[in-house]
């Protein structure tokens, strides 16, 4: 079984939905980027989401766009990137923690779709989530993911309706995330019954987990979609706390990691507590 | 002739031409994406949508556009029988009112309330500011910050129009940027949305579609030039950008395969300084604004910032058709620098009193090396997609001249 089917059986057996957190590989430089990745898990992270910075983000809002910036003028590469989470392998000994790399397909196309899994294999990651590669196109990646053992999550959008679901479907492993607006990363939030009836829309056409991700800013936003979906996504709004933990000239102050870790731990507990 | 040895029969039913085109859209877009296709493949087979957009090309835009034979400065080349596309002379001053009034027809016919738009040097973003005004449909353009200040002209041009101009700061707030906001836009409001795309770049229908709606420009050289000459031209030449004049003129002609076709891109300094933006002649095939196309971009696949005297041609990627017609070797592409574009948009200037956009300046730059070449009953026909009244301050700066 996958890291990424092993954390959410584990999950199911504990009643719990998981936190997924997102961050950017590199932000707000290479060095802090690694203790953030460290300290996410025992900060309550069930899963990671490791952003591969792009030039032009064209999924994402002002704060994942910043993030990526900040990332890119620090110096981050796809090396380094993967480099970063074979460090998290080799120096936490974390065997369990799924990380997941999400971006563009531009990064993968330019290694070439076979190198880039193998690469990420052997790096120790365990699933990919493409935000510009649709059903439509994603033959030129699933194969080769699905040999290097890497799950392919996929999007799906309150605009894709149930025609639509299983040309979806037909390339989702590990879990399905639920983009829940209409919208880019870090801007609305749906209300609780929107995910609700969307989830439970949803579990009618597979057994995948549902993580349900955009917009979730507070531990009670979380907690509202941890009673629904199996598990809750917070990107933007981590990421806004590595802004915030950095001065007027973009220097790290002494409170950048225990003001991201502390918001973590904000968000973990209103996951715990969500189905008590 | 038949579909497999025609340049004409693409793109295939997922919008790939060869490898290159696709649709690499997040999962919000993508249905809408796909209502799109069917919408336009309807509209294509509707009698009633064609003669409106012909109505308004004739009465509106201002078509045909004349195929000019440029005397003077075929005398002065002493080569090639030069012709010029006169598409400067539409409605808004370019080719691009031509995709405009097709897809704003289209955006009506969808039922969409608001019409958005990307724009470089504003020509787009005025044509789309023009469609809107005529449909009574509210209209917003996101133009680069970087470009906002350098076309000062044209952004308050698109305000007397009715529309609102969102200047856009993100990544180098320059045209690629202004793409990238408006497809964050289109994908928040993409149910009432309609984004009209000013180049044949974007994820399948639109390089298609915008390509049939320029190729009103190579239909009508064909029977102009039938009428002129008696027979077909030789060689054909535009520059691209993201490419839809050049594809608008091209298309109609890439079957008839004794045509020499060539593209002209943006050289920049010089595409050996990597100041430029030459996507076809200086970058590789990747993955942006959900195409597969030739891009500039580094090791990694970043993006890399285009430079180019002209706002018009400043964009890292270009039109995944174009790619294709590359790899196939049916169109040949070449690169202008900024000085060549320069010269070339003076002597215009003094020898056919016509005053062009820097963007076909440089397409005349490659005219001027080529022509004298070639024989004196070689037939070419130049694309002149542009006038220049846009450019006149840059010229100026240039000159180091105040206006």
């Amino acid at each position: 079984m996958s890291r990424i089917a092993t954390r959410f059986a584990k999950l199911k057996a504990e009643n719990r939905a998981g936190l997924v957190t997102y961050v950017t590989a590199g932000d707000p430089d290479l060095a802090l980027s690694f203790e953030i990745l460290k300290g996410l898990p025992k900060a309550g992270a069930d899963l990671i989401e490791l952003g591969m910075p792009f030039t032009d983000p064209m999924a994402d809002g002002p704060s994942i766009q910043a993030a990526g910036q900040r990332a890119l003028k620090a110096g981050i590469s796809m090396d380094k990137t993967l480099d970063l989470v074979r460090r998290f392998r080799a120096e936490t000994g974390d065997e369990d923690t799924p990380i997941l790399l999400m971006g563009y397909y531009n990064m993968v196309y330019q290694r070439g779709a076979e190198r880039f899994c193998k690469d990420a294999a052997a790096a120790g990651v365990d699933g990919f989530i493409i935000v510009d590669l649709p059903p439509e196109e994603a033959d030129e990646l699933k194969p080769f993911a699905a040999k290097a053992g890497i799950d392919t999550v996929l999007l799906t959008a309150p605009t894709t309706d149930a025609a639509r679901l299983p040309a979806v479907l037909k390339y989702a492993s590990g879990f399905l995330y639920f983009v829940s607006i209409l919208g880019i990363t870090g801007t609305r939030s749906a209300s609780e019954e929107a995910v609700r009836d969307h989830v439970a829309r949803l579990r009618q056409h597979t057994q995948l987990p549902i993580a349900v991700g955009f917009g979730i800013k507070t531990p009670d936003q979380a907690a509202a979609v941890a009673r629904h979906a199996d598990a809750a996504v917070v990107g933007s709004a981590i990421v806004d706390r590595v802004k915030a933990g950095l001065d007027e000239e973009g220097k790290p102050k002494p409170d950048l990691l225990p003001g991201v870790f502390a918001y973590i731990k904000a968000l973990a507990e209103g996951v715990r507590r969500a189905r008590t | 002739m038949n579909a497999l040895n025609s340049y004409r029969a693409g793109p295939d039913e997922r919008g790939h031409f060869g490898i290159f085109g696709g649709r690499y859209v997040a999962e919000t877009l993508m249905p809408l994406i796909l209502d799109l296709e069917k919408a336009y493949e309807a509209a294509k087979k509707d009698p009633a949508f064609k003669a409106e957009l012909d109505n308004l090309n004739t009465h509106y835009a201002g078509r045909p556009s004349p195929l000019y034979h440029a005397k003077r400065l075929t005398e002065r080349l002493g080569g090639a029988k030069i012709y010029f596309k006169r598409d400067e002379l539409n409605h808004t001053g370019s080719h691009k009112i031509n995709n405009v009034l097709g897809q704003v027809l289209l955006a009506k016919r969808m039922g969409k309330t608001r019409v958005i738009a990307e724009t470089g040097a504003g020509q787009h973003g005025v044509a789309t500011a023009t469609a809107c005004a005529l449909f009574d449909i509210p209209c917003v353009v996101f133009m680069g910050a970087v470009d906002v200040a350098r076309q000062a002209p044209n952004v308050f041009r698109m305000k007397l129009l009715g529309a609102t101009v969102v200047p856009v700061t993100a990544g180098s707030a320059t045209l690629k940027d202004a793409m990238n906001e408006a497809l964050r836009v289109w994908v928040a409001t993409v149910e009432t949305t309609f984004y009209c795309i000013g180049t044949v770049a974007g994820p399948h229908p639109y390089p298609a579609m915008v390509r049939d709606f320029q190729s009103v420009i190579g239909k009508e050289t064909r029977e102009q030039m039938m009428a002129a000459e008696g027979r077909l031209p030789d060689t054909l030449v535009a520059c691209i950008g993201g490419g839809s004049n050049a594809m608008g003129l091209f298309h109609p002609f890439l079957d008839d395969k004794d045509i020499r076709v060539i593209g002209v891109e943006a050289g920049g300094k010089g595409v050996e300084t990597g100041e430029h933006a030459a996507s076809l002649t200086g970058g590789r095939p990747g993955v942006l604004h959900g195409n597969r196309t030739y891009l500039l971009q580094d090791a990694d696949g970043q993006i890399t910032e285009a430079h180019s005297i002209s706002a018009g041609l400043d964009y890292p990627g270009i039109g995944p058709e174009h790619s294709w017609l590359k790899e196939v070797g049916r169109v040949e592409y070449v690169s202008a620098t900024d000085d060549e574009a320069l010269a070339a948009f003076h002597l215009l200037c003094r020898t056919e009193g016509i005053i062009p956009a820097l963007e076909p300046a440089h397409a005349l730059a490659h005219v001027l090396k080529l022509a004298p070449t070639l024989p004196k009953d070689n037939l070419l026909v130049m694309n002149l997609c542009g006038r220049g009244d846009k450019d006149v301050h840059s010229v100026a700066d240039r000159m180091g001249m105040t206006l």
